[in-house]
């Protein structure tokens, strides 16, 4: 199994590859969508580069939880409701979910995933 | 009509990769006052015909089920520009396909020299909402013959493409 810091170089050269940034921009507070400019195709680019680079399969919705944040069981008034955040940390342990919770407004989603988001998803699939 | 940027293939092998010609013209307009006083072929638009080599390339291979999107270009460098009387090579190459996009490597080249190079990335969008009608089989085939798949083209197995039965 790779080190955490394999893992952290690994998905650092698929976000440089990915949305054309500095490697010293690629830090693990970093927020994809803020700081890194990532805009939706990115992420489906993302999701290729990291399948390759560590040989893993990352199903739809895995990586990007859009069934539930388009979910009306889910969502209420624009807001993940508590439904919603219990099936998101349910299904994405990996994600750090603390800031979130405190708006969980569904625009603020996208903005709230780092890179180390990124990295424990791959240690998860990874060791898995 | 549709906006021909590739004048052919030369080779195509289903779901790997093909090779497509443009022979660039003064006789094109954008040649006349797009960098005035230079006659050459923007870089913009070699990514088009990028775009097309590996477009019609990745269409092929998911049978043409639904409409393939030029979604992001990763990355691409040119070393030189292409001018009136050159012939542009458009090789294609497919990384990774899926379901809902693909991942592909276009080398252009004039001459035998390597002249650009860029990672495209297409999005598959499924008919429906905001994807119009995909084609009329009819005028898709058309344009498929002018560019010579059907000649050149080969499948997996190294077999004569069959023209499809639409």
């Amino acid at each position: 199994m790779p080190s955490r810091d394999e893992i952290f170089e690994k998905v650092r050269s698929a976000l440089v590859d990915a949305l054309g940034v500095d490697e010293d921009e690629v830090t693990p507070s970093a927020t994809m969508v803020g700081d890194l400019g990532a805009e939706s195709i990115d992420f489906l680019d993302i999701v290729f580069r990291l399948e390759k680079a560590f040989g893993i399969k990352i199903p739809r919705g895995e990586l990007f939880p859009e069934h539930i944040l388009t979910s009306s069981e889910f969502v209420t008034n624009g807001k993940v409701n508590a439904a919603g955040l219990a099936a998101l940390k349910a299904q994405m342990p990996f994600y750090d979910l603390t800031k979130f919770e405190q708006n969980p407004s569904v625009q603020n989603f996208p903005n709230m995933l780092t890179v180390e988001d990124m990295v424990r998803y791959v240690q998860s699939k990874v060791g898995a | 009509m549709r906006w021909f940027w590739i004048d052919r293939f030369d080779e195509f092998v289903r779901g790997r990769n093909a090779v497509a010609v443009k022979n660039v013209s003064l006789a094109e307009e954008h040649m006349h006052d797009h960098f005035p006083g230079a006659a050459l072929m923007p870089n913009s638009l070699i990514v088009e015909g990028m775009a097309q080599t590996a477009g019609l390339l990745v269409a092929d291979a998911i049978e043409y089920n639904r409409r393939v999107v030029l979604a992001k270009v990763a990355g691409a460098d040119f070393h030189f520009d292409a001018v009136p009387g050159d012939t542009i090579r458009f090789q294609a190459e497919i990384l990774d396909l899926k379901a809902g996009g693909s991942l592909t490597k276009v080398v252009s080249s004039v001459d035998g020299r390597v002249q650009g190079e860029a990672e495209l990335f297409f999005a598959h969008l499924e008919p429906g909402e905001g994807v119009p009608k995909l084609f009329e089989p009819e005028e898709l085939l058309k344009w498929l013959d002018q560019m010579h798949i059907y000649d050149v083209g080969r499948d997996e197995a190294g077999q004569p493409l069959q023209r499809p039965d639409w």
